[in-house]
Parts: structure tokens; sequence; C-alpha cells
């Protein structure tokens, strides 16, 4: 930002760069989002769109079904390399799942307004990329039906979970994550709800609806109550965002294998986090907006604002891949210098290049304003920054599980059909949710809307 | 317009705005109403103040829950490492606390979330299918555009014409009984 700017919360760039529509009202709001459910007529494009996102994810089904039958053999992974494609995906799926909380609970604390429109989306894609981050450690222990085993539970057989183990933090902070962000997006939903069943005509949704809403009334008293659990819960959220994926760091910083075993893990797998959740946030924002027509809700600020924060976070994750060049070569550790040199001439060297370019090189377009305004080019960088976060971490697992610390260790990869189909039929299964989300729910919350409203007419006062 | 006191509820009166709300919650507090309560499509700034709502339990009971979560959570964890299932690793403490941790931290986050979650709706007596208020027809609008007020018959002040007129000094429009079944 050149320095005769004025400020970015001065009125003079609100009204430039809405974070509103103009001439909405309590009523106008309330009418465009709930049609969306209520009225309007399921286009063709949604049923095209969910047809070929549910036949995706029929794939994935098919794929776990073989894999239960066969076992963990149908994959790529064998011994060196044990994790492969599950922890992979595993660890960018409940990245892209770090987006959502963050916008609902830090943007919320930090009384940043324009976070109104994106939340209930980003709350429930978190969600969805959660429930995908689930299933491939799930899959992966090799015998799903015995999971739970991970929980705490008294058995018979007087076994306990090893506390002192990074995978069982792991479970704990992944279903506390999930769990809390189920009940965030659902308290933030009640209101809704509520609109919903008062505005439905048929009697089945006003029944679903209404049991859903739980008799809501918007009294003054409960509203009261409300807004303390909300606040709470944004500020519970917030430690836990950063939590998440710092646990999901130690299963690598906590080994002592080559190129994991480092402190800057957590900080620099939280910005990734974080990085590659606005990315996906701005790849269902913009098709969203345009298919429904929310251009007045979800405006030009939003995304221009999503931008610089995967601007900000991308440089922080660039940090984080010079400061592991760096402390490789400084501590002079000859398996820490040897694996930096395998990421740049090894077998794998043109991941790590394709990796630099998508999530350092090409999101520096960024810096231009033109950029950040034009909605293609958005998309197509919320894209690349998904594919640079993916392939962070498959050179993170790959490159230091294939070159260990002696030769006799060294191994190969290479991901089997399975370990695509399974991989590919998450994101068909993410995308079906997705597609069910925007017709059965409110994507964007109209209570909140109508609280936009009213403080926006005020300041026009 | 002659109903008993028992039948019915209170009676409400609607507005179009915020700002008349909050004015006319005012006045019929100032009246010396002590039983009333008010209806929004969303959290109106000032409205908690104006009937006079106190500090709530909620933050109370997350705190509760919190420490539950946070305590329960790490002496179980001790319990398991130095007495249910001991593991000697090399010689190193059964209590190594510093491993439990992230646990602690997640159950205390998950102990405080339930709490504030639940204790929020238990608290405001949720699920709750059917209320007195939902029998207005003109209620639909208070989860859209309109603001309510209902001035409820369990205030010992009650009296059906006066809260009507006093609902009209405020400008209230629609205003109507609200039947107790």
């Amino acid at each position: 930002m050149s320095a005769g700017q004025p400020p970015m919360d001065s009125p003079e760039i609100r009204r430039l760069t809405p974070v509103i529509g103009p001439g909405h009202t309590y009523g106008s709001v309330t009418d465009k989002i709930s049609a969306i459910v209520l009225t309007r007529p399921t286009s063709l494009g949604w049923y095209i769109g969910f047809l070929i996102a549910f036949s995706v994810m029929g794939m994935m089904t098919v794929a776990i079904g073989w894999l239960i039958i066969k076992g963990t053999g149908i994959w790529g992974i064998n011994i060196p390399i044990g994790w492969g494609f599950a922890i992979v995906n595993f660890v960018w799926w409940i990245g892209i799942g770090h987006a959502g909380t963050l916008i609902s609970a830090i943007l919320f604390l930090l009384n940043q307004k324009w976070r109104t429109s994106i939340n209930r989306f980003a709350e429930a894609m978190t969600l969805f990329a959660v429930a995908c981050a689930g299933i491939f450690p799930l899959i992966h222990t090799g015998r799903p039906w015995m999971a739970f085993y991970m929980f705490p539970y008294p058995s018979t057989m007087g076994l306990w979970p090893q506390f002192r183990s990074p995978l069982i933090w792991d479970v704990f902070a992944v279903s506390t994550y999930g769990t809390v962000s189920l009940m965030f997006w659902f308290v933030g939903l009640i209101p809704d709800l509520a609109t919903l069943r008062d505005r439905s005509v048929k009697k089945p949704m006003k029944i679903i609806y209404g049991m859903l809403s739980m008799g809501w009334r918007g009294s003054a008293r409960h509203w009261h109550r409300y807004q303390s659990a909300y606040l709470l819960l944004a500020g519970l959220a917030t430690p836990l965002v950063l939590s998440v994926h710092t646990v999901v760091s130690f299963d690598f910083a906590i080994a002592i294998v080559p190129g994991w075993h480092t402190t800057i893990f957590p900080p620099y797998f939280v910005a990734g986090a974080i990085y590659s959740g606005f990315a996906m946030v701005l790849t269902i924002a913009i098709p969203l907006r345009k298919a429904y027509g929310l251009e007045d809700f979800i405006t030009m600020r939003h995304l221009d604002n999503m931008a610089k924060v995967m601007l900000a976070t991308g440089l922080i994750v660039a940090y984080g891949y010079f400061i592991e060049f760096f402390m490789a070569s400084y501590s002079g550790n000859k398996f820490d210098v040897f694996l930096v040199q395998q990421r740049l001439h090894g077998p794998y060297a043109p991941f790590y290049f394709a990796l630099i370019l998508c999530n350092i090189l090409i999101p520096q377009l960024l810096w231009s304003f033109k950029m950040r305004h034009n909605v293609v080019v958005l998309f197509l960088m919320s894209i690349v920054v998904n594919i640079g976060m993916w392939l962070e971490r498959f050179v993170i697992v790959v490159i230091s599980l294939t070159r260990d610390f002696v030769p006799s260790a060294w191994g190969r990869y290479s991901p089997t059909f399975w370990d695509w189909a399974t991989f590919i039929g998450t994101m068909g299964m993410f995308v079906t949710l997705i597609f069910l989300f925007v017709r059965v729910l409110p994507a964007i919350s109209i209570a909140e809307m109508r609280e936009l409203v009213a403080e926006t007419s005020e300041d026009e006062k | 317009m002659h109903l008993h006191r028992s039948h019915i509820y209170g009676v409400m009166g609607e507005f179009g705005d915020p700002a008349e709300l909050i004015h006319a919650v005012e006045k019929i507090r100032a009246a010396g109403y002590r039983r009333v309560n008010a209806y929004s499509p969303f959290p109106v700034e000032g409205l908690s103040e104006a009937l006079g709502l106190k500090r709530n339990m909620v933050s109370t009971i997350c705190l509760l829950g919190g420490l539950a979560g946070g305590i329960g959570g790490f002496l179980f964890q001790y319990w398991v490492a130095t007495s249910a299932y001991p593991l000697n690793i090399g010689g190193r403490p059964l209590n190594s606390w510093p491993a439990f941790i992230p646990v602690t931290f997640e159950l205390t986050i998950l102990g405080a979330s339930l709490a504030a979650v639940l204790g929020m709706l238990a608290l405001n007596k949720l699920p709750q299918p059917h209320h007195p208020v939902f029998n207005v027809p003109r209620f639909t609008h208070a989860s859209s555009d309109r603001f309510f007020v209902c001035i409820e018959s369990k205030d010992p002040k009650f009296h059906l014409e006066e809260c009507a007129r006093l609902l009209q000094e405020v400008h209230a429009h629609h205003i109507t009984e609200v039947s107790d079944d």
C-alpha cells in the first residue's frame, strides 16, 4: 500500500469497496439468502455438478472397499516409505480445514466485519475438509475397524493409549477440532434455521428446520447468553486452530528423521495451513458468488482481503523453507545437509521446484492490486496454491523417508492407481458435501448480515 | 378483549427498527413493568442493558468445563502412565508430564467449549418446541425483519388494556394479545 492511501478502515475505503452492496435492508438480505435454499428452483447445473462429484465420491467408496478387502498392499507404500499418500493427503486436508475456524474465530475477535459473509461456508468447508482428512489416518491403520483402540476406554485387556506419542496427541487434537468446529458452526446456524423454519411453506421443511432450530425465537434473554457463548467459543477456537496443525507438525518434528526434526515446523505448518485454507475458501467462494449472484455479499473487498492473507501467510511459508535450508547448512549436521541436497538434486527434485514455483514465485503476483481484483486470476491462483501445498507435504513425507540415515535404508515411492483413486475420491466427497450444503442450508449467515445492515446504516447516519 | 389473566401469556407489539425497540423497552420498564421480553432477528446492541439483564452464567459454566477438562485430562493421563499401564522406557520417569500437555490442552478446550454451548442451551431452556409467542401470526417476522416486545401476564402490574395503551404510546404496530396454549 502506498503512503498516500488512507488507512484500511477509514470511511473512504469502506465506501469504495464495501463489505455489503448498497441499499440492502433486513428483509432483503433475509429474502435473498433464504431464497437460495427455499424458493429458488434447483438448477440443472447443480444436478450436473452434484452427479459428477457424487460419482467421484463413489470411486472413493470402491477404493476404500478394495483396501479393506486386500489391505494396504494395494497402495504404493512399503518400508521404508510407510506413510505415502495417506499422510500427505491427511495433512493437506487438515490444513485446508484451518481457514474456516480462523475466519470465524480470529477475525471475529479482531472485529473484522468483512468476515461475516464468508464465515458460514468457510466453517462448512472446514468440517468437510476435516471429514476428508479423518478418513486417511483411519484407513492407513490397515485395520480401520480397530481404530477405537486409539481412544481411552476401559478395555477387558487393561490396555490404555500411549499418551507420550504424537500420534495419540493427533487423535485428540483432530477430534477436538472437529467437535468444536461443528459446535461453532451449529451455534451460528441456530438463528438462521429459525428463519428457514418461519419462511418455509412446505410442512416437512417446517418440521425439519423447526427441529434443528430447537425452538429459537430470538428472545433478547437468549441472545444475551448466545452472544456470550459465541464469544467464548471464538476465544477457545483461536488457540485450538493454532494447536491443531502444531500437533500435526509434532507427528513429524518429534521423530528424529532428517528434514522433520526441526523446531520451525509448528509455526510453519500453521502458516501453511492458513495459506492453503484461504486458497480453498477462494476456490469455493468465486464460483459460489457467481452461480448464486451473491456479488453484493461476497464483494471484491472480501476477495482482496483473502488474497492479502494468502500473500502474507505465503511469505511466512517461504521463510519456513528458507530456515529449513539455513538451519541444515548452519548446523553442519551431515544428514540434514544431505537431505537438503536431495531436495535440490535428488530423484524428487522436480516436485521441490514445482513446490517453490506454486507456493512462492507465482503468488508474488498478488502484490499487484490489478491481479487481486481479477477474479479469474484469483481463482487460478487459489488452485495453484492448493497444488503447491499438496506438493509441500509430498516433499516433506517422501523425500525424508526415502533418504534415511544409511543408504541400505533408502528407497523409492510412487503411488498406485488406488492411491490416486482414494485421493481424488475424497475431493469428490468434499465437493458433494459442499453441493448439498449450499442447497439445504444458508451459505451466508443471515442473522449476521442483518447485524451488518444495522451497523452500516448507523455508519451512514 | 376480556380474557382472564391466566388465559393469556401477554401483550405483544411490533416495531420496524432496533432503535424504536430499545426506546419502547426503556419506556415500558420506566413504567414499572419487569416481566418484559424483546424478540429480534439479530442481537441488538443495548437491548440487554435496556431490559436490565445482568451478567449471565455462561462464562462461569465455561470456566468450570475447561477446568474439569484440563485437570481431569491431566490426572487421567497421569493415572494411565503411572499406575494403570506403566511402561518403563529406558528408565525415564513414569510421570513424564511435558508429554501430557498437548492432550491436556485439547481436553481443556473441549471441556470449555462443550460447557459453553450446552450451558447456553440449558440456560435458554432450549430445545423447546413450542412457546406461546409462536401463537402470534406475525411473529414469523421475528426471524427476518421485525422487532417485538412482549409484556408478560406474570407481571404483577399486568393489565391488558393498560399494557395495550402503553404499547400504543410507544408507537408499536399490530398490538396483539398472546394466548397461552
